[in-house]
């Protein structure tokens, strides 16, 4: 099926939900509303015809200063049955940095979402283990967060700290000394 | 006189695999909960590198973003840059040259071989075993010496580029390399002489860490992991990208989806990797190697030297990036772990406003307990083996 049939398909089953359909090098986009996404990925994952089997990716994209609605989170579908693919956006204000979780629907959701929490903060409710992954659990602030500075804030992770006094104290069992 | 009652006590256990661990690649974590020999629950931890690389992208123009690629899959970072180039070359609108994309094919599969052989060797020697360890360094030595012979560099490569490469390979290039094709064949019948059929090896992968086609699917795998559980998805083959559409060949599978019919369908790929290097020496069209799209494309070096328009033309697609269209591209290329993908959001400047990694270790590595729960401790080794991963692309 062609991406912006697909997508036409998702906005007669959903009609409240879609928002807009753009096209862009032969990929379609669907932004959707956030409060049905999983009832959508289930039933793109489960319809005959479109039967999106594969999480292809999912991740975040920070629009600080561009847009009124701050996030943006992606999901890439694909469909290996049908070898066709589709884009699906849902807009999360910075007042509301949660939405639902997909993994009932995609298991491999698990570790994207815990990613994307990691990354900029926002919550995905029905997750069972919502912990950062690639950061230390005690980590403030999320990295990929465009008002995030690449070098990191000045001030060191107090993890760090620890770590230094631990060394510190372990130096008295030294062999050498 | 009774006779004793002899038991044997266990009580749980949590141990942590790695991150020191030798199989655990340097930096993976897997806190086990043992009850005797017996894994009841794994919790992997991957966050130990810390490289940045999406936000380093953000920060870069599209030409200098390159080189960070090829830290992501150290082992095979020539299939990461083709990865890369690809993705971006859909985003500027622009098409490599003809002779660009075989050549692209041919060391994209070069990076496949050389990064199954060493998974192949260390995978065993993590089992036990050193002889093929051995046997497999002396042909991927020999793949690292032709990338050196092709672009002087033999990890980081950055060798391909956004429309096309960066040189020309040689005649010598070719003929080294078509001596090798004819050789490797054999090498492999070797390697698998020492342990296709191997009675120790059979029992440590055998009917090990299944996973079946349904489950591989929902978890989101790819490559050899998931073609291991009979699930014929090859990005070459889908959606072909370079050179693939004119080349003919297999995709290996496997039926079981244990450990065993892992190893089955990479040490398949190697041979059909070999194939397509063959094919692409045999089919290597004559022409460019760099597209003709100077909005994009940065200009010819002599020409540099020669002309000052060329300079600044070349200063400011280096400086300032080039324009690009605005809009969102996503593009998945076919690495040796499986399907790699970048996703562009382009806001109209010469640096990415986002740029997303979909790396294929990520989401093996989310597997972990899926395949290591209700096995024994040594098993998890053959299964942190057998999934490949890279950290620097697990942890981007």
């Amino acid at each position: 099926m062609e991406p912006l049939e697909i997508a036409e398909k998702v906005k007669d089953k959903f009609p409240n939900e879609v928002s807009n359909i753009s096209e862009f090098r032969g990929q379609a986009t669907v932004t959707l509303n956030k409060d049905k996404i999983t009832e959508i990925c289930r039933y793109l994952n489960d319809a005959p015809d479109l039967y999106f089997n594969y999480l292809v990716d999912l991740c975040g994209v920070d629009y600080l200063g561009k847009r009124n609605t701050r996030f943006e989170i992606v999901y890439h579908l694909y469909s290996l049955k049908h070898r066709h693919m589709i884009r699906l956006k849902t807009p999360i204000a910075q007042s509301e940095l949660y939405t639902d979780s997909v993994v009932s629907v995609w298991i491999g959701a698990d570790w994207y979402e815990r990613e994307c929490f990691d990354m900029y903060g926002i919550f995905f409710n029905g997750h069972k283990d919502m912990r950062r992954i690639l950061m230390p659990d005690d980590w403030e602030g999320y990295p990929l967060r465009k008002d995030y500075p690449v070098k990191g804030h000045e001030k060191d992770w107090s993890g760090f700290l620890d770590v230094l006094s631990r060394a510190k104290r372990f130096k008295n069992f030294e062999w050498h000394k | 006189m009774k006779e004793k009652k002899k038991t044997v006590k266990t009580k749980e256990l949590t141990v942590s695999l790695g991150p020191q661990h030798p199989a655990t690649h340097g930096v993976l974590k897997l806190v086990l909960d043992l009850e005797g020999e017996t894994i009841i629950k794994c919790t992997p931890y991957v966050g130990y590198l810390h490289r940045g690389v999406e936000k380093l992208g953000e920060n870069r123009t599209y030409f200098s973003a390159l080189p960070l690629t090829d830290r992501m899959d150290y082992i095979a970072s020539m299939n990461s840059n083709v990865g890369y180039v690809n993705a971006v070359e859909k985003l500027f609108g622009i098409e490599a040259p003809e002779r660009a994309k075989f050549i692209r094919t041919m060391v994209c599969e070069m990076g496949r071989i050389s990064s199954h052989i060493i998974w192949m060797g260390t995978h065993v020697l993590d089992i036990g075993a050193t002889t093929p360890f051995l046997y497999a360094f002396r042909q991927r030595e020999r793949i690292l010496d032709l990338f050196e012979m092709l672009c002087g560099a033999r990890l980081t490569v950055s060798y391909p580029r956004i429309g096309g490469v960066r040189n020309d390979v040689t005649q010598e290039f070719l003929d080294t390399l078509y001596e090798f094709v004819l050789e490797f064949p054999s090498k492999i019948d070797d390697y698998e002489t020492l342990i296709t059929e191997n009675r120790i090896w059979r029992k440590r992968t055998v009917g090990i860490g299944i996973i079946t086609a349904q489950e591989a699917i929902n978890w989101g795998l790819t490559g050899p992991t998931l073609r291991g559980s009979g699930v014929n998805y090859d990005v070459r083959k889908f959606a072909p990208y370079d050179a693939y559409d004119k080349i003919e060949f297999d995709v290996p599978i496997g039926e079981k989806g244990d450990c065993y019919d892992r190893y089955l369908v990479r040490i398949g790929e190697m041979r059909q990797s070999n194939e397509i290097v063959k094919q692409c020496i045999e089919k290597l069209p004559l022409g460019p190697v760099l597209a003709d799209s100077p909005k994009y494309i940065l200009p010819d070096k002599e020409m540099i030297l020669k002309d000052m328009e060329h300079l600044i033309h070349q200063f400011v697609l280096i400086i300032k990036g080039p324009s690009v269209p605005e809009g969102e591209v996503y593009m998945s290329t076919e690495t040796p772990r499986g399907e790699l993908g970048f996703y562009f959001v382009s806001d109209g400047t010469g640096t990415p406003y986002r740029m997303r990694v979909r790396a294929p270790s990520f989401i093996h590595a989310s597997v972990l307990p899926k395949l290591c729960e209700g096995h024994l401790v040594a098993d998890a080794i053959a299964n942190i083996g057998t999934i490949d991963i890279i950290m620097g692309e697990c942890d981007r």
